[in-house]
């Protein structure tokens, strides 16, 4: 195994687990606001209890997301050396900036809204809550702006010559409003959604089936299936609008997408199928001239295949970018099938009358997850070569300076840790789970300290 | 370039990370040495004490680390990149550290068994004495000088090759302060049995870092000319030393008369002043080439270009007082001395 493989893996690998928390901190976010609003709106103690316990679940998550993070800060210096170098100036002052924002009004907001119950009033405790939702949102914008400038790179100029080539930035909105960071940034957000929304409607489900906290479970489960009903519709829009984006921008990761060859063809769009990259062929069920369709809005019109690209500058593992996308769409299509019936059940009265619905949405919990995953995967993959699309290539974006050993030492490393951190993470929210939304009493979440004057004398 | 308030937007950059760095160092330094003294507290009831004393503020301490790490990349890239990918291993191990002993001190409570919360008070203490560690091995190579070739990129392709006699040093001082700083800080926070234990702990780890600061300071004299030329040509700043060891003077003084409060602020001020007599050492570079100090990385030729560093000092301009603001705030809400309930670690 060389550097530059075992490098991408790692990063697959550490990002990947990252990519658990951050969306669901933003879904969950979104949903205290509108359980806390129910507070304030209606004063009922339920909705009360309801806010604190998933506060208490949102900083366990936040935590791990933290500390995930801080991996991913630094290991584009580690890892990626000759990258860093090239995209410093763009890539660092997103960083920078999510990191001064959005991660100060979070964090700083998180206080108040752990500890804070009995210390401000209702309504400074509401807008400390909708610091943190907004302040998660921030940083999955700087976050995405940075990854879909790498897609998309616009508001800069490419100074030096050889190894001292970089791009500095010309415009800075420019390179914030870059051709795709709008529609990927409102995907991300949506899917970050319905990953809180399944978290939410998963645990619910769970002591509806075995009767316990009904008063607080079953609202709450209504609150979560409105935002994952109009979430999951939600997502159509902006996944349609970031193919149609791919298409004009990317054009040689939508025919990897659909598997599409030829050079310049009306094409198809498949439900499933298996790339074969050596035929150039795709076995699947397909909807003839769908992709055009989709695209262009008529049966007539080619789409670039990727024939029409150098072979070394197109994805190298075509079905795996294949496979990812598709699995996403359908993931898609099967959370808005899950939420509508639902949604329907509930108009009919009938919400909580079957206990294999109520089963289903405590595995769904998965299904938004999985769909985040591979739907990263599938745009991270469909870039290659590309690291920064069009510019620098992944291959040459390595640290010179790193060894394939102090890779592997470090990802073997990485993976125990994580493991541990991920059984924590399971161990805490069962326990918390378990417990349920009732605090006996109601005291600040950390050990309490007598307010005493510092000891200077 | 141009500048803000009669300063070059680069040297800005400079004294803003210096800040970041120093912040994080007093913050994060205090809640590592209360890890790396935690096996020295004896009994059950001290470490849990001791815990539940940096329970409200140690993860909000690492956010200095992200912007850290967001102001180096982002204001000087280069040094960012050749930093991170030459320091490979420690660095590694500090991250992988970080994550363990967040893991240790959630997990220790959680369970009654003795074995279990012994199992994690090592964890916990060894992950704490291996950041302190491999933070102050990163600062020493980094002081000291790395091989540094003509295009700014790190030469010796040696997995181990920061482990050296000065980075060995600057480590175990690194570690010798922290320990005297979670003291101290222990001092301030709790009372009780733990307290009384306490006066030799601090004297250990005091005896401990000077002898350790003492070594480094005659290595330094003899081996790493460079740092202290600036001293040399410009007398004046012979204060900042004098300043550094009044400072240190004062610890002792202080805990005499069981001042912990006081103490914990010099000891504030003794990591700061070698903060910035390292600072000082090095300028303008950022990392000094030891193979021909033209090829230094410096704050003039590793920067990232004028209109980023301006858009970013708007940024901070902005951000910068919010996070101080929110620091002091969670501090002051969480004044006084450590009570243990039913919802602490």
């Amino acid at each position: 195994m060389d550097t530059e493989i075992l490098a991408r893996i790692q990063f697959a690998f550490t990002v990947a687990f990252h990519y658990i928390y951050p969306p669901l901190s933003i879904g969950l976010g979104v949903i205290l606001i509108i359980m806390e609003g129910m507070y304030l709106k209606t004063k009922k103690e339920l909705y009360h209890k309801m806010t604190r316990f998933w506060v208490k679940i949102f900083a366990l998550i936040f935590g791990i997301g933290v500390a995930t993070g801080i991996v991913m800060e630094f290991e584009f210096g580690t890892n990626w050396a000759t990258y860093s170098r090239y995209v410093g100036d763009i890539f660092g002052s997103a960083l920078a900036a999510e990191g001064l924002f959005a991660f100060a009004l979070e964090s700083g907001f998180l206080g108040v809204l752990l500890f804070g119950w009995n210390r401000v009033s209702p309504v400074v405790h509401f807008i400390s809550t909708i610091g943190v939702a907004f302040g998660s949102m921030f940083s999955a914008v700087w976050i995405v702006v940075a990854n879909s400038w790498q897609q998309t790179p616009a508001g800069f100029k490419i100074v030096g010559e050889g190894l001292n080539q970089k791009a500095e930035i010309t415009d800075f909105w420019a390179m914030v409003f870059n051709p795709s960071s709008v529609d990927r940034l409102s995907h991300v957000i949506i899917g970050a959604f319905l990953a809180g929304a399944f978290l939410v409607l998963s645990v619910n489900a769970y002591y509806i089936l075995k009767g316990k906290f009904l008063e607080i479970a079953k609202p709450a489960f209504k609150i979560a299936l409105v935002v994952a009903m109009i979430s999951s519709l939600a997502q159509l829009f902006t996944g349609h609008n970031s193919a149609d984006g791919v298409a004009e921008n990317q054009p040689a990761k939508l025919a990897a997408f659909e598997g599409h060859y030829p050079k310049s063809e009306v094409a198809d769009l498949y439900l499933f199928g298996w790339v074969d990259h050596k035929s150039k062929e795709v076995v699947g069920i397909k909807i003839p001239k769908g992709l055009t369709f989709l695209i262009h809005q008529d049966f007539t019109t080619p789409v670039k295949g990727l024939d029409a690209f150098p072979e070394d500058e197109i994805p190298t593992q075509v079905n795996a970018v294949f496979q990812f996308y598709h699995l996403m769409v359908a993931i898609g299509m099967l959370l808005i099938g899950l939420s509508l019936f639902a949604g329907f059940l509930w108009w009919r009265g009938k919400l909580f009358q079957f206990r294999w619905l109520m089963w289903v949405f405590v595995w769904a919990v998965f299904l938004p997850q999985i769909a985040n995953q591979v739907g990263w995967f599938a745009a991270e993959m469909g870039r290659q070569p590309w690291v920064v699309y069009g510019l620098l290539k992944t291959s040459d974006a390595l640290s010179q300076a790193v060894t394939a050993n102090q890779v592997l030492f470090s990802l073997i490393l990485f993976f125990f840790v994580y493991l541990l951190l991920f059984l924590l993470f399971i161990y805490l929210l069962n326990k918390k789970i378990q417990h349920g939304p009732y605090d006996e009493k109601m005291e600040d979440q950390r050990p309490h300290q007598t307010a005493s004057v510092p000891d200077f004398n | 370039m141009d500048t803000f308030i009669g300063l070059e937007y680069n040297i800005w950059w400079f004294l803003l990370l210096g800040a970041v760095v120093t912040g994080y160092a007093i913050l994060d330094g205090f809640d590592i040495g209360v890890g790396a003294i935690h096996l020295f507290l004896g009994n059950r009831e001290n470490r849990k004490i001791a815990i539940n004393a940096i329970g409200p503020v140690w993860d909000g301490n690492e956010v200095w680390l992200v912007i850290t790490g967001g102001v180096l990349f982002a204001a000087f890239p280069p040094v960012y990149a050749t930093l991170f990918s030459g320091l490979y291993i420690p660095l590694m191990l500090f991250l992988v550290m970080i994550i363990f002993r967040a893991v240790s001190i959630e997990f220790r409570g959680k369970e009654p068994m003795v074995w279990w919360q012994q199992t994690w008070d090592i964890a916990f203490s060894v992950a704490s004495i291996i950041m302190a560690l491999a933070l102050g091995m990163v600062l020493g190579n980094v002081l000291q000088g790395l091989p540094i070739d003509e295009t700014g990129e790190f030469t010796h392709k040696t997995d181990f090759n920061f482990i050296n006699p000065f980075s060995l040093l600057t480590g175990v001082t690194t570690l010798g302060l922290f320990m005297l700083h979670g003291a101290l800080y222990l001092g301030m926070k709790t009372e009780g049995k733990l307290y009384d234990q306490l006066g030799l702990i601090i004297k250990n780890s005091t005896v401990f870092f000077i002898l350790a600061a003492l070594l480094l300071s005659f290595y330094t004299l003899l081996y790493v000319p460079h740092l202290t030329d600036q001293i040399k040509e410009q007398e004046w700043m012979f204060f900042l030393p004098v300043v550094l060891v009044l400072l240190m003077a004062n610890i002792p003084r202080q805990v005499s008369k069981r001042n912990y409060g006081y103490a914990f602020i010099s000891s504030t001020g003794v990591i700061s002043a070698l903060l910035v007599i390292g600072a000082v050492g090095l300028f303008p570079s950022m990392l000094h080439s030891t193979i021909d100090p033209a090829y230094s990385l410096t704050l003039y030729n590793a920067s990232a270009s004028e209109k980023s560093l301006g858009i970013m000092l708007t940024i901070a301009m902005i951000a910068v007082p919010l996070v101080a603001i929110y620091t002091g705030f969670v501090f002051w809400t969480f004044r006084g001395k450590v009570k243990i309930d039913e919802h602490s670690y």
